[in-house]
């Protein structure tokens, strides 16, 4: 080909690998420690948006609350100040807690009562059984595992089992960072969040595959070279398609972050920190997890015919 | 070279305008709009009933324009305000919830709704805005379980009341049947009383799984029940209460109503437009069921009877409590329709009740030899109630479900009953329509209890529009700018084709139905972002072969070939996990799982068609020197 400069990205791969390795440490030490600040979706229990004519301070109507037969609510600002949000944990786990009662209206009006020249809206409620969040976790994670497992399979079959393993890696190390941020941070985790992540795994799975795909292609191509050669070579050629795809999915998700409303600001923190992370993980996990497993030219034989796929020629 | 042959760029303008024209709808944003439905014919819409309308809405300070009655029967009045809405509704149902226009079974309905704006010239082409979910549209959301075990526990009793009334017909004694779980043990003193009852489950109820021994003397049976049959209840019990939550549902004269089966015993109920999630809910809750049954003989034994009161104060002091046979002959489940009317020739109202084929024969087999008998109607009424209870030593609040059986008909046996089959014996007209309502709100096939909840606010849902228009706006500009910038002419290729990407993926989910939610206008965000990797992947490509000394044409050639493999497992990949999130995931996630997979596919179809088409179109066949790229 060509004496293009190549980046030298495999040579410095044991440090980084270790410090990957701090960092998956540090966010399983977290789940430890902090654990999830879990959203309804998860835990149950109610919430309530209400709209408030004036600013409301957050401690009377925590107390009125208190005084009205709800004192665990949590109460804060959501967006502005006179907009609140109420939650309530479900504290009977009783599976049919509500069917007959109306817990929004009955706060609502009890707040009302004791703020009366205040003029208060609904303008959202979310009631959810607590047994229904069990589910939605373990949905969630019966989700994440099957994504994993038919990835691996898909990959395995068109590319390589080690290509399997590299990029499953990778995705569970991303899945774990973006995890640990989230307990960290003790950010807000949802159901969107939850799909943020898988979105965010698809994402990564986008860029490993993209950095396979020309491994494979320069093994054939070149004979001479040891394995790291080969990847430090692709890596770099691919380096340029990285940057500017990372950036400009970056790039929109900054605009849905500041744009998008409280509802999706979590999301698309997540989404940013899995992009980011994606990023990363393609190039020092994937990549360093092919060459520990000795990728060999005889992997990749019989060579499948590139661009058999192709009838457009002129 | 770089040619595409004619008939695919044709193909190709075609199916893009095409697209833009079932795009197009969303354009226009539909008006904020009251919408009135009646539940019987009693109830007119009509054009007199619009100008009282109108009037209550002027007097109202409310501002409207274009109140017509639709094709499909119903009202809509269209306002200039959407914070309006709510006030207009307001006034409009108590004006209707006034007497005048209410009369014994005439309801009028009044609920939010969104007029569509969309021109005639293209709604006739069928095209139409997207759905949205109730997050941007507003309204409640209900997420219903089904008591399936208490749908195999009922079908178990019923067994072992036919078990046990065999037993007394062939005079066997010393039986003793007992249930537990899924299996009815039945142990029996002799071999021949064992297997007189294996020949009559054999017979009757093939439904169980047979097993026999015996032990010390005595000879026991037991049956269980097959899994496929506990399945086979399940599925019937889910769906029949689907049917009425649905026919529930249209009594609350919502537009578009979603009511749907979600996994295994789970219903949703979505209402855009509604906000009275409280009234919903007292019309979708209403979790009762019926049950025939024989009146008990009075030498019956204490076993085999049940007392019960009669369900109207009246009856209760004039007849008294009654008893029934514990045996039921049928559930409200098998029936159909029940209409209130009025016997001519005993002068007197009744009720005609039509079952379906299995009630008939049900029906059937237990009258023929009855006849003279009467025959009562329990109506089973769950409800919840708060009871103190002590609990680690403390008095605590706590919800229990009870339970509330009433006589509401109690009539004798004329002939052997069938499919079709009339009670008489009510005593007024009102009577015969309050038990006909009952009838047919009855035929849940198992109690149903909510497990989650969602209300929308409609000014939260118009804000929620507001931004995710604006998110996706700022992103695509700025994708835009960027690309122009970084790429020059290829640029201004990726841009036509970003925009082509949004067109086909707007048109795609207008024809497909899908339903927009917030998550899933950030999915269209994000794809968005990604559309440009397929191609950046070319560009990178075209740009690497340029340097490796490939003429500009050669360049374009092999940019496009080489890409097309990590393009395509890259996208499918990400497809699959897309897949997996749509399959796990409900509400307004999947919503997100939606745009994410279809914007998936129609940026994969964009770069690769549409980029190399545009492309072909501007270097193709020509002497290129340099590529501005």
């Amino acid at each position: 080909m060509n004496n293009e400069k190549v980046i030298d990205f495999m040579g410095v791969r044991h440090w980084v690998v270790g410090a990957s390795l701090v960092l998956v440490l540090a966010a399983i030490l977290s789940f430890a420690i902090r654990g999830f600040n879990l959203g309804l979706d998860f835990t149950g229990g109610t919430l309530l948006e209400l709209h408030y004519e004036r600013p409301a301070d957050l401690e009377v109507v925590r107390q009125q609350l208190s005084q009205a037969g709800y004192p665990g609510a949590v109460v804060v600002h959501f967006g502005s100040e006179t907009e609140l949000l109420v939650r309530l944990q479900s504290d009977t786990s009783d599976e049919d807690e509500t069917i007959s009662t109306n817990i929004g209206e009955a706060i609502v009006e009890a707040l009302r009562q004791q703020t009366p020249n205040v003029g208060i809206t609904l303008t959202r409620s979310e009631i959810i059984g607590a047994q229904i969040g069990d589910e939605m976790a373990t949905n969630g994670i019966l989700g994440l595992l099957v994504a994993f497992a038919t990835v691996f399979v898909y990959v395995a079959i068109r590319f390589q089992t080690k290509f399997s393993i590299g990029a499953i890696t990778a995705q569970v190390f991303d899945a774990v960072i973006l995890l640990g941020a989230f307990s960290l941070l003790q950010l807000e985790f949802d159901l969107t969040v939850l799909a943020a992540v898988l979105a965010a795994n698809g994402y990564s799975l986008n860029d490993s595959i993209v950095v396979a795909d020309r491994i494979r292609e320069n093994f054939r191509l070149m004979r001479a070279e040891s394995t790291e050669e080969i990847i430090n070579k692709s890596l770099t050629q691919v380096m340029g398609r990285t940057i500017i795809t990372s950036g400009t999915t970056l790039m929109v998700l900054v605009a849905l972050y500041f744009f998008g409303g409280q509802l999706l600001e979590n999301f698309s923190i997540a989404l940013i920190i899995g992009v980011v992370v994606g990023t990363f993980s393609s190039i020092y996990i994937m990549a360093p997890a092919v060459v520990w497993m000795k990728l060999t030219k005889q992997d990749f034989m019989p060579p499948v015919k590139e661009g058999a796929e192709l009838d457009e020629l002129p | 070279m770089n040619r595409f042959p004619l008939w695919k760029n044709v193909l190709l303008i075609l199916l893009v305008g095409l697209g833009f024209i079932y795009a197009l709808p969303n354009v226009y944003s539909p008006d904020p709009a009251i919408q009135i439905t009646s539940n019987s014919r009693a109830a007119k819409i009509d054009d007199e009933l619009l100008q009282v309308v109108g009037t209550v809405l002027q007097e109202g300070g409310i501002d409207y324009f274009g109140a017509e009655v639709t094709p499909e029967g119903f009202a809509m009045i269209r306002l200039r305000d959407a914070g309006q809405q709510l006030a207009a509704q307001r006034a409009v149902q108590t004006l209707l919830d006034g007497a005048s226009y209410q009369a014994e079974d005439k309801r009028y309905v009044v609920a939010l709704n969104r007029a569509s704006t969309t021109p005639d010239w293209l709604a006739s082409l069928g095209a139409s805005p997207m759905n949205l979910g109730l997050d941007l549209a507003g309204g409640v959301h209900f997420l219903l379980e089904v008591d399936t075990p208490k749908a195999v526990a009922d079908r178990m009793e019923d067994m072992q009341e036919s078990i046990k009334k065999h037993i007394r017909d062939k005079r066997l004694f010393n039986v003793e049947v007992q249930v537990k779980d899924r299996t009815i043990t039945i142990t029996t003193p002799s071999e021949d009383a064992q297997k007189v009852l294996l020949t009559y489950l054999q017979e009757n109820l093939p439904d169980l799984a047979r097993q026999r021994g015996s032990e010390g003397g005595s000879f026991w049976v037991k049956a269980t029940l097959e899994n496929r049959v506990i399945q086979e209840i399940e599925n019937h019990a889910v769906s029949q209460n689907l049917t009425t939550i649905r026919n529930r549902v249209n009594e609350l004269g919502v537009s578009e109503p979603l009511v749907q089966r979600q996994g295994r015993n789970r219903i949703v109920v979505e209402l855009p437009g509604v906000q009275d999630a409280a009234g919903a809910k007292k019309i979708l809750g209403k979790t009762a069921n019926l049950e025939f049954r024989l009146e008990a003989a009075p030498s019956a034994p204490p076993t085999q009877k049940e007392r019960f009161e009669f369900y109207t104060e009246e009856e209760r002091q004039m007849r008294g409590p009654k008893f029934l046979e514990r045996r039921r002959i049928i559930t409200g489940e098998r029936v159909i329709n029940a209409m209130a009317g009025f016997d001519d020739q005993s002068n007197s109202p009744k009720i005609d009740i039509t079952l379906d084929g299995e009630g008939g024969t049900l029906m059937h087999h237990a009258t023929r030899n009855e006849v003279g008998r009467n025959m009562g109607v329990l109506f089973i009424d769950y409800y919840t109630e708060k009871q103190r209870v002590m609990e680690n030593g403390q008095l605590v609040e706590k919800e229990v479900q009870k339970v509330d059986r009433k006589i509401i008909n109690l009539a004798t046996i004329r002939s052997a009953l069938g499919v079709r089959f009339q009670i008489t014996g009510l005593d007024s007209v009102k009577e015969a329509n309050d038990v006909a309502l009952l009838l047919r709100a009855g035929s849940l096939a198992a109690p149903m209890v909510f497990v989650e909840e969602r209300t929308i606010g409609p000014s939260l849902g118009a804000e929620n529009i507001s931004m995710g228009v604006k998110s996706v706006q700022i992103g695509m500009l700025m994708l835009v700018v960027f690309m122009l910038f970084y790429y020059k002419v290829f640029g201004i290729v990726a841009n036509i084709v970003l925009a082509m990407n949004l067109v086909l993926l707007t048109a795609l989910m207008s024809i497909l139905g899908a339903t927009l939610t917030m998550p899933g206008i950030a999915g269209i965000v994000l794809t968005m972002g990604m559309a440009v990797d397929a191609n950046v992947l070319i560009y990178s490509r075209i740009k690497e072969e340029l340097k490796a000394g490939l003429s500009p044409q050669g360049a374009i050639h092999a940019g496009f070939e080489r890409a097309f493999s990590s393009i395509m497992d890259a996208n499918l990949t990400t497809l699959i996990v897309a897949f997996i999130l749509y399959a796990i995931s409900s509400g307004s996630v999947k919503g997100f799982a939606v745009t994410l997979s279809l914007g998936i596919v129609t940026s994969v179809f964009t770069a690769i068609v549409g980029t190399r088409a545009i492309v072909n179109v501007i270097y193709g066949n020509r002497n290129v020197t340099k590529l501005w790229i």
